[in-house]
């Protein structure tokens, strides 16, 4: 903590390992001022637009909805809610295709604009500086807010953890070829920003904000150095242009020499990083009461005429910003959502600008070329030279194939960010990241799998261990009324010899002599080393003594494996000792007892469908 | 209207596998013609009979394998392993050596490793040490360069004795490498170690007629052509500097350290460098990625192991030249040296750790 203190106090800028240069291409689009996209026919609104739940609709077909109505509820804190990008009616509630490479369908609102773009109530708040800190999480939840720069992780929540916070970072490096959507922002709406990172700061609780630009956006830097000047604890930093240098971590090692170490967040750094458009989103949420509706995309490739950056309301059809922006198709043409090195290809264009698109990129393949066929891989090591995370992309790729997957975490898969450089470099054209994130998501199916088996497991051994104890019981019963039932006939025949009968002459007085002697033993059950003992008599004897010491070791064990399981999986709700006292006919404790169970193991499947979901989220971290 | 699909990312940095290997290739060249300018037009004729039989070896290797010929001829690795192999042994051998040669190493070496970047040793060097265990005396009879050799072969004669092992006018190699006053002219290695071994000194070792002012004559010019190509594949980035370095750091530190304090019997690090194939096995053979070591720092410490195995077999091995040797036993090293020299990845390092709590 010390070290990196005294690192960005003397404001070094440290270097992360590997790294490319490619084509920059940022100039036609960054240099056209930002446009604002007419609102299209209709706008389609996924319910589920980032990392985090999906919140539940509030709004019906048909309703009519005023700009910046909430139409969602946000599930708990997880989740953000949506905001009506203009005023209009509810076309329809429907599966509609996603902003994925899938293409695939997804539950989404359509809203018509009436063409009036009529606000809801607003409560601007100029004097946030008075309020909670509570209330103003709240506020950003509220409104919609996620990480604009990446996976769009819902900005409250990066902001509410419960730990010191030493330095916020706000990242402006945009580090991607051709995205130009926050050096626009920064150039045109400076003051903005620093508005926004002042209520971050705020939030926080730092006193140390680091503004991060890449030396290639000489205007940017210029604008936003105006505009942080009355503010002596922002400081602007300035990083050589490689890519990828505005990935969280290797962002955080440029600015404090130091890594993230594997597994954890930033915060246990005392470190919070958001990018210069989540700034700017969070001033418009909490000083104009303006929800997350809108979003700076850049628009460019070769086979755009008008190449340049848009706001773009949220819902807002790929085909129709194309089309605004002068499309011309080519033969193969690839559609890209995002940057040339982190984009995704859309097979169709029907789908909306969600919170997390920056930027729409049709390039022409004398620009970009498509990928030619896979070649073996020949060692050569490029790709481990520029990685950032330090791999060893080739041996992963061989992993990845080969499908070994205790190796693939031996060698750290999960810290690969998937920047792309190893492929954009490789020779032999492989595409390792595809590779890369095929594997990651089995190997998260396949623990996901594995925790589901193991719970089953869990679940028959406790069912197992139950039934092994009832039968041992019920054995345990009959061996009782059984030992009970002999005691009698012993009882019974002593009493018989007591009175011997003529009758029977001499054999009866052998059967009972024999009698006696029998029941004699038996009352010495204890002590074992009797003399006198009929030989006969022995081998039963020490056979039925040492079935009584097995059935109470026996007893004593199934008590205690039965308390363990209890103890351990609380699926099995009764004690042994209250079942072994509780007589067997009485009918209504055993329906009682069998509800109870019922209940028992409902709370338990509750309780592991809770599990599975907190098994799932550290994925989500993964994407932040 | 749908669109292409494709992974991300989508641009790629425009240096290709086969081009990495042309250039090697072309790196080649000067090494190549300062061979045959000093050992004759035979290797010319070797380059060309390699190269057609690894092309056709190849093409029935991955037809058999069910794969496609003309992906696998295109990459160009087949074309570097027949060059490289042809220009590294004499060049006058017969031509059943260099056809021998190379079906081994292009069909047992690598196809049945499983093709391309499979491999585990080098092709060239495996198929070299095939042949100069099997035809020793094929393998070791190399003319005496141009200058001090007592003929002068053309081309045809050239081609007529790599055929039919003798010259038109019927001289076999044994007596074309004989000079008039009856002595066979060795390599300078040979001539070198051979005389050492004789119990002779190096100033006396070194007044043999092949050596010349810096090492051997034609072969120190033929070890500076490749050095110049060597420096073209770094500068061109086809190749990084950690095998050569750590190559030559291994093979000149001890022998440097061993002529100081030996200086009479223990060649110096010049003679080292520019002798044999050194300036070849630094820049063109040990750096084959693909049997290679892949951190730089496991190419370093491969490059070094290979250095110090030549130093040690030539000093004191049975062979006096251990390039190829030296090579394949570094191979066989390759998966320790990169099971221990794995760099620690971003968030991995202790340091990073620590500071977190």
């Amino acid at each position: 903590m010390q070290d990196i203190k005294q690192f960005v106090e003397s404001g070094q800028i440290a270097r992360f390992p590997g790294g490319i240069h490619p084509p920059e291409r940022k100039q036609p689009a960054s240099e056209q001022p930002l446009r604002r996209v007419p609102y299209a026919d209709e706008l389609i609104l996924p319910l589920r637009q980032h990392i985090g739940l999906s919140g539940q609709c509030t709004v019906r077909v048909g309703e009519r909805v005023l700009k910046g109505q909430p139409l969602t509820d946000a599930a708990l804190h997880q989740g953000l809610p949506l905001h009506a990008p203009t005023s209009g009616t509810v076309k329809a509630i429907e599966q509609r295709p996603m902003s994925h490479a899938s293409g695939l369908p997804e539950q989404a609102i359509v809203i018509t604009p009436d063409g009036e773009d009529k606000w809801r109530e607003r409560q601007p708040r100029p004097d946030y500086q008075q309020r909670d800190k509570a209330e103003l999480l709240d506020i950003i939840q509220a409104a919609g807010v996620a990480g604009l720069g990446g996976a769009g992780f819902p900005t409250s929540q990066k902001l509410a953890q419960q730990k010191p916070v030493s330095y916020l970072i706000i990242n402006g490096v945009e580090c991607e070829p051709y995205i130009c959507a926050d050096d626009r922002l920064m150039r045109e709406h400076a003051r903005d920003i620093v508005l926004g990172m002042r209520i971050l700061a705020y939030i926080t609780g730092t006193d140390k904000t680091l503004l991060a630009i890449e030396d290639n956006k000489p205007e940017a830097i210029d604008s936003m150095r105006v505009a942080i000047a009355e503010y002596d604890d922002i400081e602007l930093r300035i990083v050589p242009t490689k890519y990828p240098s505005g990935g969280e971590k290797q962002l955080i090692q440029l600015l404090t020499g130091h890594e993230v170490p594997s597994k954890q967040l930033p915060i246990e750094m005392g470190i919070i990083m958001q990018n210069v458009g989540t700034a700017f989103a969070v001033k418009e949420a909490v000083i104009d009461d303006k929800p997350l509706i809108e979003r700076v995309v850049t628009l460019t490739g070769e086979c755009i005429e008008q190449p340049g950056n848009v706001w773009s309301p949220l819902g807002t059809p790929v085909d129709a910003l194309l089309e605004y922006a002068g499309f011309k198709p080519e033969q193969q043409q690839r559609v890209i959502m995002g940057g040339p090195m982190m984009g995704f290809t859309l097979p169709i264009t029907a789908v909306p600008v969600i919170k997390t698109t920056n930027c729409i990129l049709v390039p022409s393949t004398r620009e970009l070329p498509p990928p030619g066929d896979e070649m073996a891989c020949i060692r050569c090591g490029a790709c481990a030279e520029v990685c950032p995370a330090t791999l060893q992309p080739q041996q992963l790729q061989w992993l990845a194939k080969a499908k070994d997957y205790p190796a693939l975490e031996e060698n750290n898969l999960f810290d690969c960010i998937e920047c792309g450089a190893c492929a954009f470099v490789c020779p032999s054209e492989i595409p390792l990241v595809h590779y890369y994130r095929q594997a990651k998501s089995q190997m998260r199916n396949q623990a996901r799998e594995q925790a589901k088996a193991e719970l089953a497991k869990k679940r028959f051994e406790a069912r197992q261990a139950r039934l092994e104890r009832e039968k041992e019981e019920r054995l345990e019963r009959h061996r009782k009324a059984a030992e009970a039932r002999k005691q009698m006939q012993q009882q019974q025949a002593q009493e018989a010899s007591e009175q011997p009968s003529d009758n029977d002459g001499k054999s009866s007085a052998v059967a009972a002599a024999i009698a006696r002697a029998k029941a004699k033993k038996a009352a010495q059950e204890d002590g074992s080393s009797t003399p006198a003992q009929p030989a006969d008599a022995e081998p039963e004897q020490k056979s039925k003594k040492s079935a009584a010491v097995a059935a109470a070791i026996e007893r004593a064990k199934a008590k205690k494996a039965a308390q363990q399981t209890a103890r351990e999986s609380d699926v099995e709700a009764e004690s042994p000792a209250t079942e072994q006292q509780r007589p067997a006919q009485d009918k209504s404790a055993a329906v009682a007892a069998a509800i109870a169970r019922a209940k028992k193991k409902k709370q338990a499947r509750e309780q592991q469908t809770s599990d599975d979901r907190a098994s799932q989220s550290p994925d989500q971290e993964d994407k932040q | 209207m749908s669109f292409k699909v494709a992974a991300a990312p989508h641009g790629h940095s425009q240096k290709k596998t086969n081009q990495v290997m042309a250039w090697v290739v072309f790196a080649l060249i000067p090494g190549v013609i300062i061979q045959s300018y000093f050992f004759g037009w035979g290797v010319w004729f070797q380059i060309l009979i390699a190269v057609t039989v690894a092309y056709l070896s190849e093409s029935i290797c991955v037809w058999a394998r069910e794969r496609s010929a003309r992906q696998a001829l295109r990459d160009n690795t087949a074309l570097v392993t027949a060059v490289l192999l042809a220009i590294s042994i004499p060049p006058l051998a017969p031509w059943w050596i260099i056809v021998i040669g190379t079906l081994f190493s292009i069909v047992v070496v690598k196809q049945v490793y499983g093709g391309m970047g499979q491999n585990i040793f080098n092709p060239a060097m495996a198929g070299y040490v095939l042949l100069l265990i099997s035809f020793p005396v094929q393998m070791t009879h190399w003319l005496p360069a141009a200058p001090i050799a007592p003929y002068d072969l053309g081309l045809w004669q050239t081609l007529h004795t790599i055929i039919f092992e003798y010259t038109p006018t019927g001289y076999d190699v044994e007596q074309l490498r004989t000079t008039v006053d009856g002595m066979s002219m060795a390599t300078p290695l040979d001539g070198v170690k051979t005389a050492l071994d004789q119990g002779k000194i190096l100033t006396e070792a070194y007044q043999q007629p092949m050596l010349g002012s810096l090492a051997g004559i034609g072969w120190q010019w033929l070890n500076l052509g490749f050095l110049l190509g060597g420096i073209i594949l770094l500068q061109q980035r086809i190749i990084r500097w950690h095998i050569p370095v750590g190559f030559l750091a291994g093979l000149l530190v001890p022998s440097f350290l061993a002529h100081m304090f030996a200086p009479s019997i223990m060649p110096g690090p010049i003679f080292h460098a520019l002798s044999g194939a050194t300036m070849l096995g630094a820049f063109f053979i040990a750096t084959d990625p693909v049997s290679a070591a892949t951190s730089d720092r496991g190419r370093l410490l491969f490059g070094l192991l290979i250095g110090l195995l030549i130093w040690v077999i030539r000093t004191w091995g049975g062979y006096p030249d251990a390039v190829a040797f030296a090579v394949l036993l570094a191979n066989l090293c390759v998966p320790i040296i990169d099971r221990y020299t794995r760099p620690t990845v971003y968030g991995h390092h202790s340091g990073a750790k620590h500071d977190a709590e």
